[in-house]
Formats: C-alpha cells, sequence, structure tokens
C-alpha cells in the first residue's frame, strides 16, 4: 500500500496557504545535504526530491510528529510550527 | 487586565490531564490549553493503559473510561524473514478483576479524561496553540497563545506539551532533541468483526493480547514491532530509533508495509479494514536523556520530559505519574504560601526520584548506549535462534548432537566465542 493510500484513511484540517513547515534555505538542500533523509525519513512522504537535489516540501499530509526537524541535525534547515489551533491531522483513533 | 489563573497546563493528553485534574480537584483555578480540535486529536499511541497510574487519580474508572480489552497475554517474537521463536505468558490471574492492564483507542480515552478534568472544574479551550511561553527574565509567568488577547498569565505553567515540546526549546530552556534519543513509530488500525478478533486470538469477549517484536522487521535498525487487539480492530506498527533511520533507505511506511506481510502476521490482519495511519515520535533517550524539568514558574511533564522505560514499552503510565505528581507539587507550595521558584519547585525531583518513574529510567539508564551500539541484538541474534529452532524442530535424520554443534559452530561463526560472552556480560548489566 502507498503511503497516499494511508493518508487518504486520514482525516485532516489544511489551513490552506499556511503550512506550518518549511525549507529556510533550500540551496542547502540542493547543493550541500547528502543524506536528504527527510526524504526517506518523513513518515507521511511529505519531502520528495525532484531528481537535481531540489526537495520540494507539501505538508498537506503532515502526521506532525517532528521526524523532519530533529533528522536535519547537520544543517537545521526545517523551519517547524505546530499548525494553528485545529487545523492539521485529526486522529480519529490515535 | 487579562485574567489570571493558579495554573496554565499546555496539553491534554495523560500527563496534562493528570495534573490539570489533580489541580482542580485540589481547588485550584486551573486552565488547560490544546491545540486539536478535541483533547485526543493530536495524540498518538500503541495504545495499553496501566491501570495503576490511573487508579491514583481517579479511582473508579473502570466504571465510565472507554476501555477495549484487558489484556490475558503477552506474546515476545524475535522474528527472522519468514518466521519467529515466541514466548507467550498468559495467566488466569489476568482475568480476574481488577485488571492491570487494557489496551486503549487514544481519541476516545482522552476524551473522556478530559471530561473528567473539565467535570473537576478546570476550564479547557481546545483548537488553541500555546506558541510561546511568557517570560520576566528567566521565570514563566504564563503562555501566548494563537487567538486574539492571547496573552495568559498563572503563578505556573506545566508544559505537558508532549515529545516535541517546543515551548522549552523556544524558551532556551532545552536544546534540540538528538536522534539518538527519539524513536519514530507508525502504525494502523485495522478493523475486523469481533469474533474474528477473538477467534484468530483464542480469546473471549473482552480479553485482549499483546504482541511485542524484535528482529528482521526493523531491517537491522535499534527497534521494536507490536500489535495489539481492540475490541474490533487490530492496531499495529512498528518503531525505530531516529538515528537509524536517518542512514538506512528504507521509509517508515515501507517498513511498515514489509511486517504486514511478514507470514506470522499477515494472517493475522487478513481482511481487515485499515482506518487510520499514524505516526509519531517517543522518547526513548532514558535516564540519561532527561532534560531539565522544572524551573522558575514552570514544570514539565510525560514525553516532554522524556519519561519513557522503552525496555517495557511503558509511557503513559509515567506520563500520568509524572502530571499528579507536578500538580501534588504546586498544590504543597500553595498550602505552604511559597512562591513557584525553582528552589521551591525542586520538591517535583524529590518526588520523581522516589517514584517508580526514576526508580525504572534509572535501572536501565546504561541500556539506550549498549544497543546503539550492538546492533547484533537486532539482527544477528534474531537470525541465529531462528535458524537453531529450525534446525532442531526439522526431523531430518541427522542426529541431535550433530545438530547441536552445528548450531554452536553457527553461532560462534556469526559472533565469535568473545562475542558471545561480552554480549551476555552487556545484557546481565543493563538488566542489573
Amino acid at each position: 500500500m502507498k503511503v497516499e493510500n494511508k493518508l487518504f484513511q486520514n482525516r485532516y484540517k489544511v489551513d490552506t496557504g499556511h503550512p506550518h513547515i518549511s525549507i529556510k534555505d533550500p540551496n542547502l538542500c540542493q547543493n550541500d545535504c547528502q543524506t536528504l533523509a527527510c526524504t526517506v525519513c518523513c513518515p507521511a512522504g511529505c519531502y520528495t526530491e525532484e531528481g537535481n537535489g531540489k526537495i520540494v516540501l507539501i505538508t498537506d499530509g503532515c502526521l506532525e510528529c517532528g521526524t523532519c526537524r530533529i533528522i536535519c541535525s547537520e544543517f537545521r534547515n526545517v523551519d517547524w510550527e505546530y499548525p494553528r489551533g485545529g487545523y492539521g491531522i485529526l486522529f480519529k483513533f490515535g | 487586565m487579562a485574567e489570571k489563573f493558579d495554573a496554565i497546563v499546555v496539553g491534554a493528553g495523560p500527563s496534562g490531564n493528570a495534573a490539570a485534574y489533580t489541580l482542580a480537584k485540589a481547588g485550584l483555578k486551573v486552565l488547560q490549553i490544546e491545540r486539536g480540535e478535541y483533547p485526543g486529536s493530536k495524540n498518538v499511541q500503541g495504545a495499553i493503559l496501566y491501570s495503576d497510574a490511573l487508579e491514583r487519580i481517579i479511582p473508579d474508572f473502570r466504571d465510565d473510561a472507554p476501555l477495549e480489552r484487558h489484556i490475558v497475554e503477552q506474546q515476545m517474537w524475535v522474528l527472522d524473514d519468514e518466521s519467529y521463536v515466541g514466548s507467550t505468558y498468559r495467566s488466569a490471574d489476568f482475568n480476574k478483576p481488577p485488571y492491570n492492564r487494557y489496551t486503549i483507542i487514544r481519541a476516545q480515552f482522552d476524551k473522556w479524561f478530559s471530561k473528567k478534568v473539565q467535570d473537576a472544574g478546570a476550564l479547557l479551550i481546545c483548537e488553541t496553540t500555546v506558541t510561546d511561553l511568557l517570560l520576566d527574565g528567566n521565570r514563566v509567568i504564563g503562555v501566548q497563545a494563537d487567538r486574539e488577547g492571547g496573552a495568559i498569565y498563572a503563578d505556573i505553567v506545566i508544559l505537558a506539551d508532549g515529545v516535541n515540546s517546543l515551548l522549552a526549546k523556544k524558551a532556551g530552556f532545552h536544546p534540540e532533541l538528538d536522534p539518538k534519543d527519539v524513536a519514530l513509530a507508525v502504525k494502523e488500525i485495522h478493523f475486523l468483526p469481533q469474533e474474528t478478533v477473538q477467534e484468530r486470538f483464542n480469546i473471549s469477549e473482552d480479553e485482549g493480547v499483546v504482541i511485542e517484536m524484535v528482529g528482521k522487521i526493523t531491517k537491522g535498525m535499534m527497534g521494536t514491532g507490536f500489535l495489539y487487539t481492540n475490541k474490533e480492530s487490530i492496531t499495529l506498527g512498528v518503531g525505530c530509533m531516529l538515528s537509524d533511520f536517518k542512514y538506512q533507505k528504507t521509509t517508515p511506511y515501507a517498513l511498515l508495509e514489509q511486517m504486514k506481510a511478514h507470514p506470522a502476521i499477515k494472517p493475522l490482519i487478513a481482511g481487515g479494514e485499515m482506518k487510520e495511519y499514524a505516526g509519531h515520535l517517543i522518547p526513548e533517550g532514558g535516564y540519561k536523556a532527561i532534560p531539565k524539568i522544572y524551573g522558575d514558574g514552570w514544570l514539565m511533564a510525560g514525553d516532554a520530559a522524556m519519561f519513557v522505560n522503552a525496555v517495557h514499552r511503558e509511557g503513559s503510565n509515567l506520563a500520568m505519574t509524572s502530571g499528579r505528581l507536578a500538580a501534588e507539587t504546586v498544590i504543597a507550595l500553595k498550602l505552604q504560601g511559597k512562591p513557584m521558584n525553582s528552589a521551591n519547585l525542586s520538591l517535583y525531583r524529590e518526588k520523581l526520584d522516589e517514584s517508580f518513574v526514576m526508580k525504572d529510567l534509572k535501572k536501565y539508564k546504561e541500556m539506550p548506549q549498549i544497543l546503539h551500539k550492538n546492533p547484533q541484538f537486532f539482527t544477528t541474534y534474531p537470525e541465529l535462534l531462528n535458524q537453531a529452532a529450525h534446525s532442531m524442530l526439522t526431523v531430518d535424520g541427522v542426529d541431535k548432537k550433530t545438530k547441536e554443534k552445528e548450531i554452536r559452530n553457527n553461532f560462534i561463526g556469526k559472533r565469535s566465542l568473545f562475542g558471545l560472552m561480552g554480549d551476555a556480560f552487556k545484557m546481565w548489566r543493563a538488566f542489573e
């Protein structure tokens, strides 16, 4: 089962236009980061590499776990906040 | 002038609810702030409820708490690719009330707990994220929330804001978490008819089974898998240390898919309808990774304070206990008319040290380092154990003494005699 199909089962209230996570300096990912661990470790597959080392981040499926922020330990290149109150993942079961 | 509270509790998980309930019961003016739509909507756990910790807060919780099944059987599986060696403990004693452990579904359970907190007199506001702590010098005097007029003041702020605890980091109380101190767990819930769950696990109406797993399912990473029976669903998942996840190429969801495809696990969830996929960090750094847990005007409880006993898969009971002890500290100081400063709040640490929370964490303080440095416990040993079982249980005309010799040579070949002795010694030291 693909991660998209997994996430499809979840309930979200997406805060359109206000992503709660952003990449501080995209050039760091493209030019300096060797591991691109975010593309492997994010359990919602929010980070994808476009082929030239450029990272695309789409936070709509985010599970708000914090992995991407902690795993980017060399560059601290992830700006991570909780979504605004009431927005984001809404676990039905947890 | 903004309204002032005796205490503000950030978060409505097990530690926050335990703290807010205890404070409100004692007559304090309590505000609890939760960022989710309802308490539980941001919270993830396996989930096992340990009765004792809750009983000390709400003695009659069994009357109306949403409980799934009480645990009568615990299995431990050591897995290879196609097989597992397992141990089972099942006791009729676990079938005698009052039951010791239950499976729960956290969204429902947290809602119930929160209702108790509100009935006790605490004011809860949901859909509100606390964005910063309000500081006067180094002293916490309140919180800033993301709604209009969001500055709220209190004598004490209890941080029960979960594993990420951004507030303590923004205030400069904590450094960023180290990838070696947190595990990433992913899990799914699969719904099946109640009778099917009971047939597959040989249990009756309210009985439940827990299966903990170690071995090939984590692909050499330090981690474990689990499977719990709920009333009419099965929860299963797998978690590994972030420091291990970082340097390999398997995604968490691929790892979970591989686990679900294991020949011993697949039939247990066959035909189920998957209704939710969750990911969550578990603070598993242990005793040595416990951060600063109190300061002028603030206390910290639960996951935010790294209170998880990874060896025994316990966390929610440490959360509830630390939340209760934080509240009892505040109540004691309030009664004595003492200020909520760091020196006085050190009483919290004393209370924790006297409880099972710190005693258990201290007992296993070497465990995380030992496991980080010795991946063979997650790779080589599960494989060797399964090969040994396979050899001994395959009747093929080879005499048992020869088989024993082969198994012994296999162990020594993979780990060397000194390696085996060293590993035994390390484990003995870690559990001592």
